[in-house]
C-alpha cells in the first residue's frame, strides 16, 4: 500500500528539521529505536497502552494530505483500510489485537472465514444475521456482490486495488453501470444463492482468498444509494459510525450509527461517541498538535516527521509515549542481471559481500528508521524467518570475500556500473552514496544516476530496455506489502512473468524456480505450509543474489496520554483504529 | 478612462488564454517530448496496480487520446457553456463557467476553489493592511530620522524579515505562541468572517503577522529609500520655504510622490497573494487556494492547476489595473488614455 506524505510538506519539514535541530542541539535519530510496542508507558501484559472500556468523548484525527477516497471501492492506503472499518464492515478483517495478533484474519460481516472448494477456485461465505445499513435496511449478500461489481469499474474508481479484476472469472464483465440485467447483478463470477450466502468463482486457484475478502471492496453498498464517484460524499454505513458531515478535501465527522448492533459485532469496541478528521494539515503541525494535546492521531500512521523525531527522542517523558512500529516495507537495491558483468552471479555476490549495511541504515535515519535487513521479507510478516545468506562482521561488509567472488567472476580488479535512485528522495540519494562508498573498497565503482520519481518505473528503472542501455547495474528501490502475508509482499516483486516492457514493479528478479514456488503457494490452503513456501522464495532470491536488502522500515508513532486502548497492530502496522478511545470528554 | 479600462480588460482576456494554453502545453507536450505516451500520463491517475486496459480506459475517459487543441477547446467550451461528466451510474451537468473535475478524486474544481477563496482573501487582506500601514510608517520614520537608533534598529529588523522564510517564522511562531504560551490559535484554524468576526481575526492573527512581517520589511526599506530621495528634491525645499507645516510637507508632498513605486509593487504583491499564499497556507494548514494549488501540482491534477492558474492570473490582472487607475489619483501628472 502506498504511504506517502505530500512531497512539499516533506521538503518543508526537512528544512525545518535542519533549522530546529541546529537551534536546540537536538540529537536527531541518535538513540536507538525501541522494539514494536516497546516505547514504554503503561502497557498491559498484551502490549495495550491505557486499556479501557470507557465510552464517550471525541477522537480527533488529522491527515497531512487528502484521502484518496472515502469510498470503499476506491481507496488504497493502509491507514484508510484500517480507518474504513469504523464505518464499514467487510466480509473478513484483521483482528484488532496488538503485534502479531493483529495479522490474524477474523470474520466480520461473514460468520466465519471463507470455505474453499474446487481446489481453492471457489470460495463461499455466509453472512451474519441482523446486520443493517445506517437507515435500518438489512444487509444481504446482494449488497456485497454489488459492492464487488462496482469496484471492478476502474474508470469510475481508479484508485482501488485490482485483485478482484485480476482473479475473478469475469467473462468480460466490466461494470454494473453498463449491466443490462435489471438488478445490475449480472456478474457470473459472484453468486448469491440466498440473502445470506455469497460465492466467489476464480479463474485460477488462490489459497489466500480471505485476504481479498478483507479488502474494503467487500463492504456492502446498497445499489439504490450508489452515486458512483459521488458516493464518497456519503458512504452508507454498516459499522458503528456513520457520516455526519463531509466537507471533501477539508474535514469530515462521524457519529454513532443507531442501526449498528454490537451483538452482531464481536470485534469492535466503538468507544468514542464522535470522530472528527481534518484533512490537508501541515505534517509538522500535526506533530506539534499531538504533543500539545490538540490532536489524538496522525491518521496516516507513518510516524512523526524528522523535526519532531529529534525532539521526542531527546525527551524521556515524550519518548515514553512513543511506539516504534515495524512496517511491512523493505528498502532494498536490485542487482540487474541484464547488465554485464552482473549477469555473472559471482559479481552479484561480490556486491552483496562488499556492502556496508550500516551505511544503508544510516541513510534511512539509523535505528529509528529501521532494522538492517538480511532478506526481502520483513519480519512483521507472519511466518517470515530471519536468515543471512551473506553474513559479514557487524554488517559492515567483508572485502576479502568480495574480492574472492570478483576473482571467480573474472573481474579481479572490480568493475564500473551505474546506480539509479529517485531524485526527489533524499534517503535514496544517501543510499546510493553509501553504496558507492562501501563498494569502492572492493574496486566496484558506481556512477550515480538520479531519475524523477514520478516516472521512475514507467521510463527508467522499471523499463528493462532503459536499464540495459544505460548500464544501470544497481536500482535503489523499496516495497511495502498490501497486507502482511507472503503473497501481499513478494508476488508483485519476484514473479518474473509480471515483467513487461515498462512500468514494472519487479525490477529484475528472474528465476523460473521462484515462479514455480509462487504457483505452488497459490494452491496451498494450509497456512503454515504456505508461509514456509514464501520463506523458500525469500531464500531463493538471496541465493540467486538478485537484491541487496537494506532496511526493514520502522515508523516512530506518538501517542498522546489521553488516548486509551492504544496498540500497534501488525495487520496495518500502525495503531488499530477500531480499538482507540479517549479520556478527553 | 472607460475606453482605457475596456482595452485593458480585452488584453487581459488574451493574456488568460495564453496563460492557460501554456499550462496545457507544459502539462501535455513537455512529458511527451520526454518520451511519455498518452497512457503513461493517464497512469498517474490509476491506483498502484492498474493494468494496461484500465490505464487506457482512463486515458480515453479523461480525453487524453484526443489532440491537444481539441482538449484545450473542450476546456474553453466548458468555461463558456458547461459540460457533462459521468459519475458512473449517472451523468451530471457542470454549468458554465465549468472548470471540470479533478483527475485525482473527481471533485468539481470550481466549487472547491470558491470554497477556498474566502480563506485566501481573508489572509491576504488582513496581512496587506498590516504590512502597508506598518511598512510605510516605519519607512517614513526611518527616512526622517536617518542614522538614528530607530532607523538602524528598524532596518536590521527589516533585513531579518526579508531574509527569514515563512516556513521558519511560521512554525516557530506556532510553536511559541500557540503551543507553548497558548495565546494564539493552533494551526489549521479558520472561522469564516460572517460566522464570527472576532474568532475570524483571532484565528488569522498569527498568519497575518507572519506574512505581514515578511512584506512589511521590504516595504519599509522601499519607503525609506523613496522618502530619502524625495525629501532631497527641490519642491520639498520650496514647500518648506512657503512656510507649510512640516507634517504637510512630509505627508502631502514627500510621501505622495514616494508612494507611486510602492503602489506598483503592492498591486503585484496583492495580486500574487490572492492567487494563493502558498507557503503561509501550507505552514498554517489554512485551507486556501495556495494549499490547494500545492496539492494540485504535486498530484499532477491538471483541472485543479488550470483553475488555480486562471484565478491567480485574474487577480494579478485586476490588481494591476486598479493600481494603474490609482496612479492617476496619486500623481496628477499621469493621464490615462
Amino acid at each position: 500500500m502506498r504511504s506517502r506524505r505530500k512531497v512539499v510538506a516533506g521538503a518543508l519539514g526537512a528544512v525545518a528539521a535542519l533549522v530546529l535541530a541546529a537551534c536546540g542541539g537536538g540529537n536527531v535519530a541518535s538513540s536507538g529505536g525501541s522494539g514494536s510496542g516497546g516505547g514504554g508507558g503503561a502497557a498491559d501484559a498484551n502490549g495495550v497502552h491505557n486499556p479501557s472500556t470507557e465510552k464517550g468523548g471525541t477522537l480527533r484525527f488529522a491527515n497531512s494530505g487528502d484521502w484518496d477516497s472515502l469510498d470503499p471501492a476506491d481507496t488504497y492506503y493502509a491507514y484508510s483500510w484500517d480507518f474504513v472499518r469504523l464505518y464499514g464492515r467487510a466480509l473478513v478483517t484483521f483482528k484488532p489485537g496488538p503485534g502479531k495478533d493483529g495479522t490474524t484474519l477474523v470474520p466480520d460481516l461473514a460468520e466465519s472465514l471463507g470455505k474453499p472448494s474446487d481446489n481453492a477456485k471457489t470460495w463461499t461465505y455466509t453472512l451474519r444475521k441482523g446486520i443493517k445499513f445506517e437507515d435500518g435496511t438489512p444487509v444481504t449478500s446482494k449488497d456485497v456482490k454489488y459492492a464487488v461489481e462496482r469496484s471492478l469499474d476502474k474508470t469510475t474508481f481508479p484508485n482501488g486495488p485490482t485483485y478482484f479484476n485480476d482473479f475473478l472469472d469475469l467473462q468480460g464483465y466490466t461494470t454494473p453501470y453498463e449491466d443490462p440485467s435489471p438488478d445490475k447483478l449480472g456478474l457470473k463470477a459472484v453468486e448469491t444463492p440466498d440473502d445470506q450466502t455469497i460465492v466467489f468463482k476464480l479463474k485460477s486457484p488462490f489459497s489466500g482468498f480471505d485476504y481479498f475478502a478483507q479488502l474494503p471492496s467487500t463492504i456492502p453498498v446498497p445499489a439504490a444509494k450508489d452515486t458512483g464517484s459521488k458516493y464518497k460524499e456519503h458512504v452508507v454505513a454498516t459499522g458503528p459510525y456513520m457520516f455526519e458531515k463531509n466537507d471533501l478535501g477539508k474535514s469530515f465527522s462521524l457519529v454513532r450509527n443507531p442501526n449498528w448492533d454490537p451483538a452482531t459485532d464481536p470485534i469492535r469496541k466503538a468507544l468514542p461517541d464522535r470522530i472528527e478528521v481534518q484533512l490537508n494539515v501541515n505534517a509538522d503541525d500535526i506533530d506539534n498538535r499531538l504533543q500539545a494535546g490538540d490532536l489524538d492521531v496522525g491518521v496516516e500512521g507513518t510516524g512523526v516527521q524528522p523535526a519532531a523525531q529529534g525532539k521526542i527522542l531527546a525527551d524521556q517523558a515524550l519518548k515514553a509515549n512513543t511506539d516504534s512500529a515495524t512496517v511491512a516495507r523493505t528498502w532494498f537495491t536490485v542487482l540487474s542481471e541484464s547488465v554485464p558483468p552482473l549477469d555473472n552471479i559471482h559479481c552479484r555476490k561480490a556486491v552483496l559481500y562488499a556492502v556496508d549495511k550500516t551505511g544503508y541504515q544510516r541513510a534511512y535515519g539509523g535505528a529509528t528508521g529501521g532494522e538492517i535487513a538480511t532478506s526481502l521479507l520483513p519480519p512483521v510478516i507472519p511466518g517470515s524467518e530471519k536468515f543471512d545468506t551473506y553474513p559479514t562482521p557487524n554488517n559492515a561488509g567483508d572485502i576479502d570475500k568480495a574480492k574472492d567472488e570478483l576473482n571467480q567472476c573474472g573481474q579481479p580488479n572490480g568493475f564500473t556500473t551505474g546506480i539509479s535512485y529517485r531524485a526527489e528522495r533524499p534517503k535514496e540519494k544517501a543510499t546510493a552514496e553509501a553504496l558507492q562508498q562501501s563498494l569502492s573498497r572492493a574496486g566496484i565503482k558506481l556512477e550515480i544516476k538520479p531519475y524523477p520519481s514520478g516516472d521512475y518505473f514507467k521510463l527508467y528503472a522499471g523499463k528493462p530496455d532503459f536499464v540495459k542501455a544505460n548500464n544501470l547495474g544497481l536500482l535503489v528501490y523499496g516495497w511495502g506489502a498490501d497486507w502482511p502475508d507472503g503473497y501481499g509482499f513478494l508476488a508483485q516483486i519476484t514473479d518474473s512473468r509480471t515483467i513487461r516492457a515498462a512500468g514494472n514493479t519487479n525490477l529484475g528478479i528472474k528465476d523460473p524456480a521462484i515462479d514455480g514456488l509462487i504457483d505452488k503457494a497459490l494452491v496451498t490452503t494450509d497456512t503454515p505450509s504456505r508461509e514456509k513456501i514464501w520463506v523458500d522464495i525469500d531464500k531463493k532470491v538471496m541465493d540467486d543474489a538478485f537484491v541487496v536488502p537494506g532496511v526493514w522500515a520502522k515508523g516512530l508513532l506518538y501517542r498522546p496520554p489521553n488516548l486509551t486502548n492504544v496498540f500497534v497492530t501488525d495487520g496495518y502496522q500502525m495503531y488499530d483504529y477500531l480499538a482507540l478511545g479517549t479520556t478527553r470528554k | 478612462m472607460l475606453v482605457y479600462v475596456v482595452r485593458r480588460l480585452v488584453a487581459a482576456v488574451f493574456l488568460l488564454l495564453i496563460v492557460t494554453a501554456a499550462t496545457f502545453v507544459i502539462f501535455f507536450v513537455v512529458p511527451r517530448l520526454g518520451g511519455a505516451t498518452v497512457d503513461d500520463l493517464a497512469s498517474r491517475y490509476v491506483g498502484k496496480a492498474g493494468n494496461a486496459q484500465d490505464i487506457h480506459a482512463i486515458a480515453v475517459k479523461l480525453g487524453f487520446t484526443d489532440p491537444i487543441w481539441v482538449q484545450y477547446g473542450r476546456f474553453l467550451a466548458a468555461l463558456f457553456v458547461g459540460a457533462d461528466y459521468s459519475t458512473g451510474p449517472t451523468t451530471v451537468h457542470c454549468p458554465a463557467p465549468c472548470l471540470g473535475y479533478s483527475f485525482i478524486n473527481q471533485n468539481p474544481v470550481l466549487p472547491d476553489l470558491l470554497d477556498r477563496l474566502p480563506v485566501t482573501l481573508s489572509l491576504a487582506a488582513g496581512a496587506a493592511v498590516l504590512w502597508l500601514v506598518g511598512g510605510v510608517s516605519i519607512g517614513v520614520l526611518s527616512a526622517l530620522r536617518r542614522g538614528s537608533v530607530f532607523d538602524r534598529a528598524a532596518m536590521s529588523v527589516a533585513l531579518a524579515g526579508v531574509s527569514l522564510p515563512i516556513f521558519f517564522t511560521g512554525l516557530l511562531s506556532l510553536a511559541i505562541f500557540s503551543y507553548w504560551l497558548g495565546i494564539t490559535a493552533p494551526g489549521g484554524s479558520f472561522t469564516p468572517f460572517e460566522e464570527n468576526p472576532l474568532l475570524w481575526a483571532y484565528d488569522l492573527l498569527l498568519p497575518w503577522i507572519t506574512l505581514a512581517f515578511l512584506y512589511a520589511a521590504g516595504y519599509a526599506r522601499l519607503t525609506r529609500a523613496g522618502m530619502l530621495d524625495t525629501m532631497g528634491e527641490d519642491f520639498i525645499r520650496t514647500a518648506r520655504a512657503k512656510g507649510l507645516p512640516e507634517r504637510t510637507v512630509v505627508v502631502k508632498h514627500g510621501l505622495r510622490s514616494a508612494l507611486t513605486p510602492i503602489l506598483t509593487i503592492f498591486g503585484l504583491d496583492l495580486g500574487l497573494l490572492l492567487g494563493g499564499a502558498i507557503l503561509t497556507e501550507s505552514t498554517y494548514s489554512l485551507p486556501g487556494i495556495g494549499k490547494y494549488s500545492v496539492d494540485a501540482i504535486v498530484n499532477n491534477d491538471l483541472p485543479k492547476v488550470l483553475g488555480v492558474v486562471l484565478i491567480g492570473s485574474i487577480f494579478i490582472v485586476l490588481a494591476n489595473l486598479v493600481v494603474d487607475l490609482l496612479y492617476a489619483v496619486i500623481d496628477p501628472r499621469v493621464r490615462l488614455g
